[in-house]
């Protein structure tokens, strides 16, 4: 039983890649297909269109010189270098990492890794609209602190923390700051000299680009310990023959990003406040998870009680509609998303959390198709389920 | 992800709902833990006359319950204990292996209200 309408919401899982990338990338598969490193004329086209796209990345987030941007297979891959990289270069300074409890899990897992190795590392508690707590940050920001990590906006809610006044905080303690802008990015400018960030990871598909490559920026004089050792490629710091088709198509992303990302933005907000009321209001015992305005564009995250989230985005998807949740059941582990919780949701309410992250091809028109939909779609689990009281089912 | 079986049980409930005066009551699972169920059933001569089931969970949970309701019904309490939770799975042509455990509770619902049922039959005759 296929729906007729189909109407893609999972922008932050995976984006189209714009059609004017794909134009851009095709010649560096077919003719120009040189290595950076070589020395001949083949070589060297290619290694023009890596500066060049290293240079429209640096841009695009103001980077002070495009050297300073240091090209990755992804968002992942940046994160742990930021990490690792300045968790053991700077080891003699002191062992101890801090950062939030929303982060994304390659922030989590290689903070909980360096446990393993000796280091120490702080989650910092969030209030409950998923921003952190600067008390708690200036408390456990001791004379050890070699490196704070945080998020730029977490993905699941839609959160956008106060990166400036972490930023003043942990430079006033002379530790680094580094960010990962992976989901804000393209969404909210982001200035890495007026924000005070030392290191930020960046995705290509975040904004439109191909999947499988990602970049991060390392301010002037920090030093990182390389994670991949080999011949010496990005300044040493990310061995490894450069996916060249890949990263024209992260430049060419982030130019246009640089020039729509205002207008897009803008109406992205009028769709998301548009769908949030509508998904809310018909509703009873239903809430908005993350803040209300200090929110990235795109992102609709809400919750229902006494129903499961996975229920849920298969009626949805029954109806041609993709979202995603921050349920279990639709994960490779049995928690609920550790941010849902963070946010002090018990768990069945972070059970009964659905997200809808917009992008460019949806329309208001399918705001309201999904808007039309849910009422009918909660009502039909609430009839099934134990925990729903009586009188909701009249 | 899930088998078309699976779908069809999710997208149409067999024997939803509650039954009032059920003569024996299982509730499985912890809304904690994204699943929870509860099956009733009415007995007559030894035999499942009527079986409902309500369920909180994901689609493995609902078709579970959907499905087990569907075996059960008419089956004596003896036929019904020997219901496994593999044996539901099977009906349903395979469950995603992450979903064997945590979702797969309804033939322990059916028990419990098998169970139920027995233990309410011993009061009655002291």
């Amino acid at each position: 039983m296929l729906a007729q309408k189909r109407v893609y919401m999972d922008y932050s899982a995976g984006k189209p890649v714009d059609p004017r990338v794909i134009e851009e990338i095709l010649p560096y598969m077919k003719s120009f297909y040189g290595n950076p490193s070589s020395l001949h004329t083949f070589g060297q086209e290619a290694k023009n269109a890596l500066e060049e796209a290293r240079a429209k990345v640096a841009q695009l987030i103001n980077a002070e010189k495009k050297e300073s941007i240091i090209f990755t297979s992804g968002a992942t891959e940046s994160n742990n270098l930021a990490i690792k990289g300045v968790a053991y270069r700077y080891k003699d300074r002191g062992t101890r990492i801090v950062t939030s409890s929303v982060e994304h899990m390659s922030v989590v897992n290689t903070c909980k890794f360096l446990t393993t190795k000796g280091f120490e590392a702080i989650f910092l508690p969030v209030d409950n609209c998923g921003i952190v707590s600067l008390e708690a940050l200036k408390k456990e920001l001791t004379d050890k602190t070699v490196l704070v990590t945080m998020v730029y906006a977490n993905g699941e809610i839609g959160t956008i923390e106060p990166i400036r006044e972490i930023s003043k905080i942990v430079h006033a303690k002379s530790a680094y700051l580094h960010v990962d802008a992976t989901a804000a990015n393209g969404q909210v400018p982001i200035d890495v000299k007026n924000d005070g960030v030392d290191l930020l990871s960046l995705s290509s598909n975040d904004m439109y680009g191909p999947k499988g490559v990602g970049a991060l920026y390392v301010k002037e004089g920090i030093r990182l310990e390389p994670q991949l050792h080999g011949g010496g490629q990005e300044r040493g710091l990310r061995s490894g023959t450069e996916n060249l088709p890949g990263i024209v198509g992260f430049g060419k992303a982030a130019e246009i990003a640089r020039v729509e990302m205002q207008t897009e933005s803008e109406r992205l907000v009028k769709l998301r406040d548009r769908m949030i009321k509508g998904m809310l209001e018909p509703i009873q015992y239903s809430f908005l998870n993350g803040h209300p305005t200090k929110r990235l564009p795109n992102n609709v995250s809400i919750r229902y009680n006494f129903i499961e989230g996975e229920s849920m985005l298969l009626s949805l998807d029954m109806m041609g509609v993709a979202a995603s949740s921050g349920s279990a059941c639709t994960a490779k582990t049995l928690e609920p998303s550790h941010v849902l919780l963070a946010i002090g949701l018990k768990h069945e309410e972070a059970h009964g959390s659905l997200m809808f992250s917009l992008g460019k091809q949806n329309t208001e028109e399918d705001i309201d198709y999904v808007i039309g939909l849910m009422p009918g779609i909660v009502k039909r689990l609430r009839l099934m389920s134990p925990l729903t009281p009586k009188e909701l089912n009249k | 992800m899930y088998t078309e079986k699976v779908m069809d049980h999710f997208r149409n409930p067999r024997n939803m709902g509650e039954i009032p005066d059920a003569d024996g009551v299982g509730t499985v699972g912890n809304p904690v833990c994204g699943d929870l169920m509860t099956i009733y059933i009415k007995v007559k001569d030894d035999r499942i006359e009527d079986v409902k089931f309500k369920t909180f969970g994901c689609g493995a949970a609902v078709a579970t319950s959907s499905m087990v309701t569907e075996i059960a019904k008419g089956k004596t309490l003896e036929e019904a204990m020997s219901i496994t939770r593999a044996s539901v799975a099977e009906s349903l042509g395979g469950l995603p292996p992450i979903k064997m455990h945590c979702s797969n509770l309804a033939a322990d619902a059916l028990h419990a209200a098998i169970e139920d049922y027995y233990k309410k039959q011993k009061e009655v005759k002291k």
